[in-house]
């Protein structure tokens, strides 16, 4: 290797090359771990994930956590934005990649995307437990007056702005993760969700579960808002490919959904 | 108690029609685009007009055009794979990937902080509030200072990689050759420039092209959203080049790198151990 090469700078990663080949690994370290010489079959996917973010390996209660947390995430229902982006990907033919690509960019946003995600843990750093911390931080959620990549959030972040009660399976994904011992932001959340909603006058959401747990995982806002949209993939995908077997005829095409009205000219 | 029927009834009347005055496409017939018979009253459109009246649905002067068709050539679609939004559609090439994936995947990363979206939007909405503030009885230097704490800079001024901008000289020629260098938003994208040299000495930041490009566009009445929307896909040819380049080449051929380019500065070589952590 010349002397001058830029090298990848990483505290996650490091490689060991066969004796034959400098681009062959023989061994791949995360955090420390052998990956294939170690790690694997010892270790699950919840653990894995926990300890490529985290940097380190994960209590019994923890990997638990998350693994609940992969399930409750893992597919958002047919109806949500991202999957019908999926979908449409996969009605027209397009490739794998797109429908994910598709999933991803729709399930990123402020509105029960990653964004949400995002904004609701660094609400979470700023309110902690305090019930009154959180009833500031929705009176002055309001416009930030600043244009920018994203629009200013338009509802109550981690709560159903078109909610009239807390949904079935938001209740029982709360008292899901409850039963674990990880749970402490989430126990808080399980016995205020009244109070709060009342506070905002919308029903808690999936998202606001989500956020409470991640942040009991002490997951930055960054590593959450991404790690909600890889988990949230495995559902895009399997739709996808069930309505690429369906094709666009059986597909909804909102066929007199348009209403055309006039232009107001500027 | 939650008192929130009146929502779940706008969910129900959006449920039944998309009322927009955007278009609509006639299957077999015609295409409406902002009240226009897209075949009849737009045909003849350059296709950067018709992505500029998509984007704010009015029209535009032909010199207005030339100005933003050169903010595509000139400022966002260098030909060079290492930029990173071109490297990315180099390297899907080279792994093989398909092109219009490759391409938007690209054109996301566009969207940075560093560059491209965020300093595009950045740096016009700057510019324009600024020119409120002054209006309304601020001071230019009080205003870029509360910017500089507020930010801990200012959009469209410094670089990555390279101090001076190469692509503000050749701009600014093309605007003057248009007489649209005049604007008041492009002289207040370089008096900031002067003020931050007062400001910050001889670290000062300068001008990128994402401030004078901003600043001529809100010259030319652009919102600070339109702005945004236009640039989305100015990197576009730049992008599409470096893929077809490295899709043109033998797979993996693209800056292959040896296990020994990754310098780990992680935790020390350890065990796995099975019974670690009881709860």
């Amino acid at each position: 290797m010349q002397k001058e090469s830029e090298m990848i700078r990483s505290k996650i990663w490091k490689e060991e090359a066969e004796t034959d080949n400098p681009f062959a690994a023989k061994a791949c370290y995360c955090h420390g771990y052998d990956v294939y010489g170690d790690l694997l079959g010892k270790i699950s996917w919840p653990e894995y994930i926990y300890l490529l973010f985290k940097g380190e390996a994960a209590t019994k209660n923890q990997a638990d956590y998350l693994e609940r947390i992969s399930i409750i995430l893992a597919n958002p229902g047919l109806r949500d934005h991202s999957v019908r982006a999926a979908m449409n990907s996969g009605v027209g033919g397009s490739t794998s990649a797109s429908s994910l690509i598709a999933a991803i960019a729709t399930g990123s946003g402020n509105l029960n995307g990653g964004r949400e995600i995002y904004i609701a843990i660094r609400a979470w750093e700023e309110c902690g437990q305090n019930i009154d911390n959180w009833k500031a931080y929705f009176k002055n959620l309001q416009k930030n007056n600043r244009v920018g990549v994203w629009k200013d959030i338009e509802h109550p972040p981690g709560f159903d702005l078109y909610g009239v009660s807390c949904a079935t399976p938001v209740k029982q994904a709360l008292e899901s993760l409850k039963e674990n011992q990880a749970s402490n932001n989430i126990s808080w959340l399980h016995k205020n969700r009244s109070a709060l909603e009342s506070i905002v006058n919308c029903p808690l959401s999936i998202t606001g579960v989500i956020a409470a747990a991640f942040f009991d995982l002490e997951m930055s806002a960054e590593k959450s808002e991404i790690l909600y949209m890889i988990l949230r993939l495995p559902g895009a995908a399997a739709h996808s490919l069930e309505q690429k077997r369906y094709g666009w005829k059986h597909f909804p095409f909102f066929k007199n959904g348009i209403t055309l009205i006039e232009k107001n000219d500027k | 108690m939650i008192n929130n029927k009146s929502q779940l009834d706008k969910l129900f009347e959006y449920e039944k029609q998309w009322v927009t005055s955007l278009g609509k496409f006639f299957p077999e017939e015609k295409v409406v685009f902002h009240g226009k018979n897209l075949f009849k009253d737009l045909k003849d459109m350059h296709w950067l007009h018709l992505l500029l009246f998509g984007i704010t649905g009015r029209f535009f002067e032909k010199n207005q055009i030339k100005l933003f068709e050169s903010m595509w050539v000139i400022c966002a679609s260098y030909p060079d794979p290492r930029i990173w939004v071109n490297r990315v559609a180099a390297l899907a090439g080279t792994a093989r990937s398909t092109g219009i994936v490759g391409v938007g995947a690209a054109t996301s990363v566009f969207e940075a902080s560093i560059y491209g979206g965020g300093p595009i939007i950045g740096s016009i909405d700057f510019i324009i509030k600024l020119k409120e503030k002054l209006e309304s009885g601020s001071d230019v230097e009080t205003v870029i200072k509360e910017e500089l704490k507020k930010s801990r800079g200012i959009a469209g001024y410094g670089r990555p990689i390279a101090n001076e901008d190469e692509r503000l000289k050749p701009i600014l020629e093309l605007a003057e050759n248009l007489n649209m260098h005049t604007g008041e938003h492009v002289k207040l994208a370089f008096l900031v420039e002067e003020k931050l040299k007062i400001i910050q000495g001889p670290w000062a930041l300068k001008m990128n092209i994402a401030a004078l490009i901003g600043a001529l566009a809100a010259d030319q009445n652009l919102t600070a959203n339109e702005f945004y929307h236009f640039m989305s896909l100015s990197s576009s040819v730049g992008i599409v080049s470096c893929f077809v380049d490295a899709n043109n080449k033998p797979e993996g051929a693209f800056f292959p790198l040896r296990c020994e380019r990754i310098k780990y500065e992680g935790v020390n070589k350890r065990k796995w151990d099975t019974e670690r952590g009881k709860n």
